[in-house]
């Protein structure tokens, strides 16, 4: 392979694509490092399997360029990219075992026979699967059709892992179970994944580098740690994770905070901003509490409409008396005793607050 | 009331399969008459008809011809049939509806205005009969079932396994043999010996395409012109035996796949 190897692995550049009139991605731009984990985060139609797509050479976008590993592969097939699969519904190959299936991609290769054999094994191995490489894949269950359909990806060792909502047609349980091998998974081969999902936990789970998609465009992206406490946009704030957002006013500048006059009344946060600018505040579900504590500010009043008991917390709905378009939502203590039709004064630290422009 | 409703029922029933299979027991019965008149009373078992067919050239001949059209025929109906249904299938074309009903379309014509078309127009092109001609003919009769039976066959699931075929580094050419014709194959072999079935026994077309070598059909309507014989029996008995078969293998694809 030629190419630079101080560069990203993968570098997505201004890519756009449209199927007739309907724009799947807009100008999306991304970087990816050797070795790293990124997921692609969004809800249905947010552009994030047609930016796979673009990747694993499925879709050839309308516009951009797509580099992997220094070469443009924009037009490359898939046949012809240092690229492997996992599909949603793992794609396995139905007439075949589970052993001719990982060493398909080897026999295209032209890797002999015995050589083949003993790397699929090695690959069954890798993903727990030793003893299944005579048996047929209508003979597995779920999860283990995922793992065979991981090891025949990767045993090609692609410079890019793509997987396709991986953990998608599994159960809860076992999905999360899957989530933690997948991890442990691309640890231990080093090679880069890119995943995509709708599922935030598992985003957040997953994530060396996580990208929130809206509307095919890239609405925020960075570790999960940064885009969950400080995320970049409205979308992000409440797509990873919950958030109450309050919009408002930029009223006054003061030395390093401003003052924004917001729907349920006045906020001072340390921030700098323009007068007059339309803004939002986002506060974490666990940041608003129901009595003051340190530098916290009220928020006002505010009715109880759902307490959902979820062992470790409550999750409180209540309503702003002052403006009743506003819904918080807040995580209290489980032991709290709090109940629909109460009365509450909410109260959250500025520096919890997230400014989003809109 | 109830039991009069029973009887009722197996009474009709037994009326129907009487109906379609009594011919069918009679000419067996009689293909192994003893003497030389297919009529009551049964004289037999006797299989000398049988030698008689099996020794007489001109039969053997035509039921080899019959052979010969009917594998040809379906393996090129079959061929094409999946290759269009693969391309509708998985390309997008334009008005591809009335594409894929003009392929159907010949389903619904008669087999006598197909074989008159092919005749016309082979006359006016300067091709003389011939089995090939047939063979043509029933190209044309069952392109349009195998490319229905193959076409509904093709579902999404299977666009995936052929672009992982790809992804992994497979040319066309082996996504197509290693992967996309493997995959359909209970609905290829199905389509196959439906086309060997129907080629098999048809007499229209292979009448009006063929003139000195001609097919089993023909062959036995040229003995019927001379009057009824337990030969004719014992040749058409023969026929029935193998569209039996060619129906059972197909009954067992179909068997199979459902239980999977």
């Amino acid at each position: 392979m030629t190419g630079s190897l101080t560069g990203p692995l993968v570098e997505i550049r201004k890519v756009s694509h449209s199927f007739g009139r309907y724009k799947a991605l807009d100008e999306v731009s991304l970087n990816v490092e050797p070795g790293s984990y990124t997921v692609l985060l969004g809800p249905s139609g947010s552009g994030k399997t047609t930016l796979l797509s673009t990747l694993g050479g499925f879709v050839h976008p309308t516009e951009g360029s797509v580099f992997i590993r220094g070469n443009d592969c924009t037009a490359v097939p898939p046949a012809r990219r240092p690229t492997a699969t996992v599909f949603q519904d793992y794609a396995l190959f139905p007439h075949y075992s589970v052993g001719n299936n990982v060493g398909f991609g080897l026999r295209m290769r032209g890797v002999p026979r015995t050589k083949r054999i003993g790397r699929a094994r090695d690959a069954l191995a890798m993903v727990g699967l030793a003893d299944a490489f005579n048996k047929m894949p209508h003979q597995l269950s779920g999860g283990q059709r995922q793992r065979v359909a991981l090891a025949r990806a990767l045993v090609v060792e692609p410079a890019v892992l793509l997987l396709d909502e991986p953990l998608g047609a599994l159960d809860l349980k076992l999905r999360r179970q899957m989530q933690d091998e997948l991890k442990a998974l691309q640890k231990r081969v080093g090679t880069a994944f890119i995943h995509v999902t709708h599922d935030q936990e598992e985003a957040m789970a997953l994530a060396d580098h996580c990208v929130v998609m809206n509307h095919g465009r890239i609405e925020d992206q960075g570790p999960p740690e940064r885009v969950y406490s400080r995320p970049a946009s409205r979308f992000s704030a409440t797509f990873m994770g919950e958030s109450t957002l309050l919009s408002g006013k930029v009223q006054n500048l003061g030395m390093d905070e401003i003052s924004i006059e917001t729907q349920v009344g006045p906020v001072s946060v340390e921030a700098a901003g323009e007068p007059g600018f339309d803004v939002s505040l986002a506060i974490r579900p666990e940041h608003i509490m129901l009595e003051p504590h340190g530098a916290s500010v009220s928020l006002g009043e505010a009715k109880v409409t759902d307490v959902v008991f979820q062992g470790s917390f409550k999750r409180v709905s209540a309503v702003s008396i002052k403006n009743p378009e506003v819904t918080f939502i807040a995580k209290v203590r489980s032991n709290q005793p709090v109940g629909v039709g109460d009365l509450v004064e909410l109260h959250a630290a500025p520096t919890d607050m997230v400014l989003l422009s809109h | 009331m109830r039991i009069a409703a029973r009887i009722l029922v197996s009474a009709y029933a037994l009326a129907i399969y009487g109906f379609i299979f009594l011919p069918v027991v009679v000419l067996v019965l009689f293909s192994l008459q003893a003497t030389s008149f297919p009529i009551p009373p049964f004289t037999g078992p006797s299989l000398r008809w049988y030698q008689a067919v099996l020794a007489d050239q001109r039969l053997t001949s035509a039921l080899f011809n019959s052979v010969l059209v009917a594998l040809l025929s379906s393996l090129v109906a079959v061929a094409l049939g999946f290759l269009a249904a693969w391309g509708f299938a998985r390309y997008h074309l334009p008005r591809s509806w009335l594409l894929r009903g003009l392929i159907t379309l010949p389903l619904t014509v008669s087999y006598l205005i197909i074989g008159m078309g092919i005749l016309i127009l082979f006359n006016a092109i300067g091709v003389p009969k011939s089995l090939i001609a047939a063979g043509i003919g029933h190209v044309v009769i069952n392109l349009p079932l195998c490319f229905a039976i193959i076409y509904s066959q093709m579902g999404e699931h299977q666009v995936n396994i052929e672009r992982a075929a790809r992804d992994l580094g497979a040319s066309e050419w082996k996504v197509l043999f290693l992967v996309s014709v493997p995959v359909l194959w209970p609905a290829i072999f199905a389509s196959f010996f439906l086309s060997m079935t129907f080629s098999w026994d048809e007499f229209v077309i292979a009448f009006l395409l063929t003139r000195f070598d001609t097919t089993l059909p023909v062959e036995i309507w040229n003995m019927l012109r001379s009057g009824l014989n337990p030969r004719t029996n014992a040749v058409g008995s023969l026929v029935f035996g193998v569209s039996i078969v060619l129906a059972l293998l197909l009954e067992l694809v179909f068997l199979r796949r459902n239980r999977q």
